[in-house]
C-alpha cells in the first residue's frame, strides 16, 4: 500500500478546496441561508408543524443532504476530471499507485470536504432555528455514508465525462430534481397515495428520511430501510468503479 | 549485465483500429543514453507510454530490471521518471508544491534537500513559490523535468525534450542529461532532430510506422548517415568537369551552373580545402557556396524504401 501517494493526492485535493474557498464553502453556506430565510422564515411561519416539528427545523436535515449530495458530486467529479482535461493524469497513471489508492485519495478528499461542509451548514442552521439531534452517532454515520457514497458517484461522473457539459448534466438533470422531490421540504405522507409510491423509487428519499430520523427520531420510512438503500447505492458505485479500472474506461487506452 | 529495459514483441492497436506498434523488440542497456528517432506518428510516444504504464499494450511484454511492467508495476514505475511531450500542469499550484506532490505520489518520504537540489540544478529555485501558470513555456518544461526527477528515478524518459525550446534551454537540457547519466541514470529520449541524437546518444533506434527499423551505436550510424554535400555556384557554366578533378566524384547540375561535392563529415579529412585549391588551379570561379545535409525525413524515406 502506497500510503504516501494516498496522502499526497488527499492533501493536494484539500489544498484545492482551500484555494477555491469561495465556491467550496462560502457559496453553499450562503445558498442554504437563503433557503432558511425564504422557506424557514417567510413561508415556514405560515406552515403548521410536520410530525410535531416546526417547519424551520423540519427542513434542516433535507437542506444539509441537498448540499451534501451536490457538493460531493461536484468536488469528486471535478477532482478527477480536471487531471484528465489538463493532461496531468499521465503522472497518476505512471506512478506506482493502485486504482484503490487513487480512489481512496480522491474520494476521501471529496468526502472530507462534504462532511466539513455539512457540519458548517448544520452550525449555520443553528443560527436560524432551534436544532435538536436525537441520535448524534447515527447523524454522523449518515453524514459520512452519504458523503462517501456520493463522492464515489461523482468520481464515476468525472471519469465518464469527456467535456465540461457532461460534468454538469447529471447533477443538473438528475440529482437536483431527485433531491427536490426527495422530501427535503415536505413529508412524503403529504403526497397523494400514487405519488407516495412513485417517490419510493427515488433513492434520495431514503437518505433524507434516514437523516431526518437521526435528528428527530421520526421519519417517513423505516430507518433500517434507509440505511440498506444507502449501502446498496454505495456498493453499486464501488462495483462500477471496479469495472472502470478493470477496463481502463475513459482513462487508459 | 542484464538489460535495464527489455521489450519483446510489443504491439499496440488502438480502439480506432490504428496499429501504433508492430512487434517491437528492443533492449536498453544500463546507464546508456538511448535516442529514439522517428517522424511524427511513428510510435515513439506510444512505446514510452506503454513502458511507463499510461497505455495498455495489445501484445508482447516489457520488463524493467527483470520485473514485468504489468504484474510488478509498483517496482517498475518506482524506477522510472517520465517527462511528457506536452506541457500538462496544475496551473494554480506553486512549483515547490507540484514537485513535492510528485515525490509523494511515487511513495518517497519528503526530502526538501533533494527537491531543493533538483530545483537549483534546473534554475527553478527562485521560482519555487511561483504559480505554474505564471511561468514561461521553457520554465514549465523545467518543472516537468523537476517532477520526473523528484523521486530519484533510475531510468528517465524524455519525450521530445527540446521540441519548441530555445537554444539556451536546449544546452541546459543536454548538460542535465549528461549529469544524470554520469550519476548512473539510464536515459531514453525521443526526438525528431538528428543533431540532438548525434549530440547526446550512445545508441540510436529509428522507428517508423510502428516498426523499429534499426538500432545501432551512434558512431556506426553517424558514419552511415553523416554524408554532406558542398554546392558551389559557378560564375560561368561549366561544359564538363575537368579531368584533373575526375577522381573527386563531383557532379554537375543540369544547368551546368552548380558543382556538387559529396563528403563524409565523420571522415578524417573532408577534402574541402584541397578541392577548393584544385578548383582555383583549374580556373573555375564560383560566386557562392553552401552545404546541405540529408534531412532526417529523407533518411527515413531511404530507410523505409530499403528492402528489408
Amino acid at each position: 500500500m502506497n500510503f504516501r501517494a494516498v496522502q499526497a493526492i488527499y492533501l493536494f485535493e484539500l489544498a484545492r478546496t482551500w484555494r477555491t474557498l469561495m465556491q467550496s464553502i462560502v457559496s453553499p453556506v450562503i445558498s442554504t441561508s437563503l433557503y432558511f430565510v425564504v422557506f424557514g422564515g417567510a413561508i415556514g411561519s405560515r406552515i403548521t408543524q410536520i410530525d410535531g416539528i416546526d417547519y424551520g427545523s423540519f427542513i434542516v436535515p433535507g437542506l444539509i443532504m441537498l448540499q451534501l449530495l451536490t457538493q460531493s458530486i461536484a468536488n469528486a467529479s471535478f477532482g478527477i476530471y480536471f487531471p484528465k482535461f489538463t493532461g496531468t493524469i499521465y503522472e497518476l497513471l505512471s506512478a506506482p499507485v493502485s486504482y484503490f489508492e487513487i480512489v481512496l485519495g480522491y474520494v476521501g478528499a471529496a468526502a472530507t470536504k462534504s462532511i466539513i461542509l455539512g457540519l458548517i451548514i448544520l452550525a449555520t442552521a443553528g443560527l436560524f432555528v432551534p436544532i435538536q439531534i436525537a441520535h448524534p452517532i447515527w447523524m454522523i454515520a449518515f453524514l459520512v455514508l452519504t458523503s462517501v457514497t456520493f463522492s464515489l458517484f461523482g468520481f464515476i461522473i468525472g471519469i465518464w465525462a469527456d467535456g465540461f457539459e457532461k460534468l454538469q448534466i447529471i447533477p443538473l438533470l438528475v440529482v437536483t430534481p431527485l433531491t427536490f422531490l426527495g422530501g427535503t421540504f415536505y413529508s412524503i405522507n403529504m403526497l397523494p397515495p400514487v405519488w407516495q409510491t412513485v417517490t419510493l423509487f427515488n433513492p434520495v428519499v431514503y437518505l433524507v428520511s434516514g437523516f431526518r430520523w437521526s435528528f428527530f427520531g421520526v421519519a417517513d420510512l423505516n430507518v433500517g430501510l434507509s440505511l440498506t438503500m444507502t449501502l446498496a447505492f454505495l456498493v453499486l458505485c464501488l462495483v462500477i468503479i471496479a469495472w472502470i479500472f478493470k477496463t481502463g474506461y475513459q482513462i487508459k487506452n | 549485465m542484464p538489460p535495464t529495459i527489455s521489450v519483446a514483441n510489443l504491439s499496440k492497436t488502438y480502439a480506432s483500429g490504428f496499429q501504433a506498434l508492430k512487434g517491437i523488440d528492443l533492449e536498453i542497456r544500463s546507464g546508456e543514453i538511448f535516442a529514439l528517432l522517428g517522424p511524427n506518428g511513428a510510435g515513439k510516444t506510444t512505446l514510452i507510454s506503454i513502458i511507463c504504464g499510461i497505455v495498455s499494450p495489445s501484445g508482447g511484454s516489457v520488463h524493467v530490471n527483470g520485473h514485468d511492467i504489468i504484474t510488478d508495476y509498483r517496482t517498475t514505475r518506482s524506477l522510472i521518471g517520465l517527462v511528457p511531450q506536452e506541457l500538462p500542469n496544475n496551473a494554480f499550484e506553486s512549483v515547490w508544491d507540484t514537485v513535492a506532490f510528485s515525490r509523494g505520489l511515487f511513495g518517497k518520504p519528503p526530502n526538501p534537500a533533494h527537491i531543493e537540489k533538483v530545483l537549483r540544478d534546473l534554475s527553478l529555485w527562485d521560482k519555487k513559490d511561483n504559480r505554474i501558470m505564471t511561468l514561461s513555456g521553457g520554465m514549465k518544461r523545467r518543472v516537468l523535468i523537476a517532477k520526473a526527477l523528484s523521486h530519484e528515478p533510475r531510468i528517465l524518459f524524455l519525450d521530445e525534450p527540446t521540441a519548441g525550446v530555445d537554444v539556451e534551454l536546449r544546452k541546459d537540457m543536454w548538460r542535465i542529461v549528461r549529469d544524470l547519466r554520469d550519476s548512473g541514470v539510464t536515459i531514453i529520449l525521443t526526438t525528431h532532430y538528428i543533431e540532438e541524437a548525434e549530440e547526446m546518444a550512445d545508441r540510436i533506434g529509428v522507428i517508423n510506422n510502428g516498426e523499429l527499423i534499426l538500432v545501432e551505436d551512434k558512431s556506426t550510424l553517424m558514419h552511415k548517415l553523416g554524408k554532406k554535400q558542398l554546392i558551389l555556384q559557378l560564375h560561368h557554366p561549366l561544359e564538363k568537369i575537368p579531368s584533373a578533378l575526375a577522381s573527386r566524384g563531383l557532379t554537375l547540375s543540369d544547368d551546368a551552373m552548380e558543382l556538387v561535392y559529396t563528403y563524409d563529415t565523420q571522415g578524417e579529412r573532408t577534402g574541402i580545402t584541397s578541392l577548393l585549391a584544385e578548383l582555383n588551379e583549374a580556373g573555375i570561379k564560383f560566386k557562392d557556396l553552401s552545404t546541405t545535409q540529408s534531412s532526417l525525413e529523407q533518411i527515413f524515406v531511404s530507410l523505409v524504401k530499403r528492402p528489408s
